[in-house]
């Protein structure tokens, strides 16, 4: 024979179970929601909602040493941080087709850039922004070597910022994050290249 | 930061030494001159001090035209790969020798910054350039981009010659000095029918060059279709003999300089 109290313990312990069952299932149900709200937010794809707007890529010619400017129709994100990596990984991407006139092999292209607005310090005259690009390294390695295609791409690269960003006046290279002495054994990369404004074709 | 003392006080060092040795010289050479023999024409004269190593400080005198020859790279930094069996560094090099050789023949003033395939820092190629006192410095570099030559120089703007000039801009002090020797090689390379691209980088160890500086960078000559390699011989001697001309015409406008 059980005793009363045995049972009533028997019977508030399967309660608790069940309760704290019903508890720990909501609590994952709100868990997921909480998830997939988050998830959402996230830009997993593409902006193909953005507005498409007219670019201009100054292409290099390794023949003559020449900077031509290009036309594209992208769609660009809003930031002009993220607008600009748009624009410039478009540009490499440019260099890494069949019959490039200035070939590098496909490659990562751009980790990330960002603007710097100016004078950093008192003394600095000029104003407006700079520009760091944060080269990949796979960008470097694939890039080949001679002081003509390193300058070309380096100019091609700040006419393009500067075409499209009108307020850059300076720009500085970086590779994966750190200074580099060189692009690919020639080019200068310890030094603030400054932004020209001459429009059209440009020359070494 | 690092400084560089301008020629002012070698070229007053020049004038005051240049009498004492201008006299031992001519001494020297009445002493040392054969006599000549009749109906056989006496070899140009070469200078001995064109196989002075990068190391070697050549004697100053006032007034004497040097030309000072930077070939790139070197040792582990082998510069681009330009084909299976041929680096940068090695036709740099090469291109050098035959360079000193074409101009020493001439009798101008030869200093080098690389005699080997071993490593020299750009701080010893500017110093090597920068104590020479050159009335024109080339560096010469090779690529696979591009056709012909590709004439370079600093992409610095013209700062005012000063007594001190910083040691990573200095070029700035002889901007257009170098422009004047690029134009000179450029002309004489379009009388040679080799192509012709012009430009301003950002380069080591040129924006340190205290003197008319300009890099040469070849690349293969594409005309009409038909593609002339880096290796070929026949090119190499074309650019060597045009770009020595040119700096036989440079030596000719710089006499006529005040």
């Amino acid at each position: 024979m059980i005793s009363r109290p045995q049972r009533i313990l028997f019977w508030t312990l399967l309660f608790s179970s069940v309760l704290m069952s019903v508890v720990l299932l909501r609590m994952r149900e709100r868990a997921l929601d909480r998830l997939l709200a988050s998830g959402e937010t996230m830009p997993l794809n593409p902006p193909t909602g953005a507005p498409v707007q007219n670019v201009t890529m100054m292409m290099a010619n390794d023949m003559d040493g020449s900077l031509q400017p290009g036309y594209q129709n992208l769609a660009l994100p809003v930031d002009p941080n993220a607008r600009a990596h748009v624009i410039l990984q478009h540009l490499i991407l440019n260099y890494a087709r069949p019959n490039s006139k200035h070939p590098i092999a496909a490659n990562k292209g751009v980790n990330e850039i960002f603007f710097i607005n100016l004078p950093l310090e008192a003394n600095q005259v000029l104003p407006g922004t700079m520009a760091v690009v944060d080269l990949s390294g796979s960008f470097v390695d694939a890039h080949p070597s001679g002081i003509e295609p390193e300058t070309l791409t380096l100019l091609s690269i700040i006419a393009t910022l500067h075409a499209n960003f009108p307020q850059i006046s300076q720009v500085r290279f970086l590779v994966d994050g750190l200074q580099r002495d060189t692009l690919a054994g020639h080019a200068d990369l310890t030094r603030v290249y400054l932004a020209s404004d001459s429009p059209g074709v440009k020359h070494l | 930061m690092r400084w560089i003392e301008e020629r002012c006080r070698d070229l007053t060092l020049g004038l005051i030494l240049a009498p004492l040795l201008a006299g031992a010289l001519h001494a020297n050479a009445q002493s040392n001159t054969p006599p000549s023999t009749p109906g056989k024409v006496p070899s140009p004269p070469v200078p001995t001090e064109m196989t002075t190593s990068p190391a070697a400080t050549p004697p100053r005198a006032a007034a004497r035209f040097v030309v000072v020859i930077d070939a790139a790279h070197g040792g582990a930094d082998s510069g681009a790969r330009l084909s299976n069996h041929l680096l940068e560094k090695d036709l740099a090099l090469a291109l050098s020798v035959r360079l000193r050789s074409v101009l020493g023949a001439h009798g101008i003033y030869v200093v080098t910054t690389r005699e080997s395939d071993g490593a020299i820092p750009d701080l010893n190629r500017a110093e090597t350039a920068n104590h020479a006192s050159a009335a024109a410095c080339i560096s010469l570099h090779a690529t696979t981009s591009g056709s012909g030559v590709h004439l370079f120089t600093s992409s610095l703007t013209q700062i005012p010659m000063t007594r001190f000039l910083p040691w990573e801009t200095a070029q700035g002090a002889y901007a257009e000095q170098s422009l004047r020797l690029s134009s000179e090689i450029d002309s004489a390379m379009r009388h040679a029918d080799i192509p012709v691209t012009l430009g301003r980088t950002a380069l080591q160890p040129l924006d340190s060059f205290t003197c008319p500086a300009v890099v040469v960078e070849l690349s293969p000559l594409n005309t009409a279709g038909k593609v002339t390699a880096l290796s070929d011989p026949d090119y190499q001697d074309r650019i060597v003999a045009t770009t020595a001309a040119a700096v036989e015409q440079w030596q000719r406008d710089w006499r006529q300089q005040p």
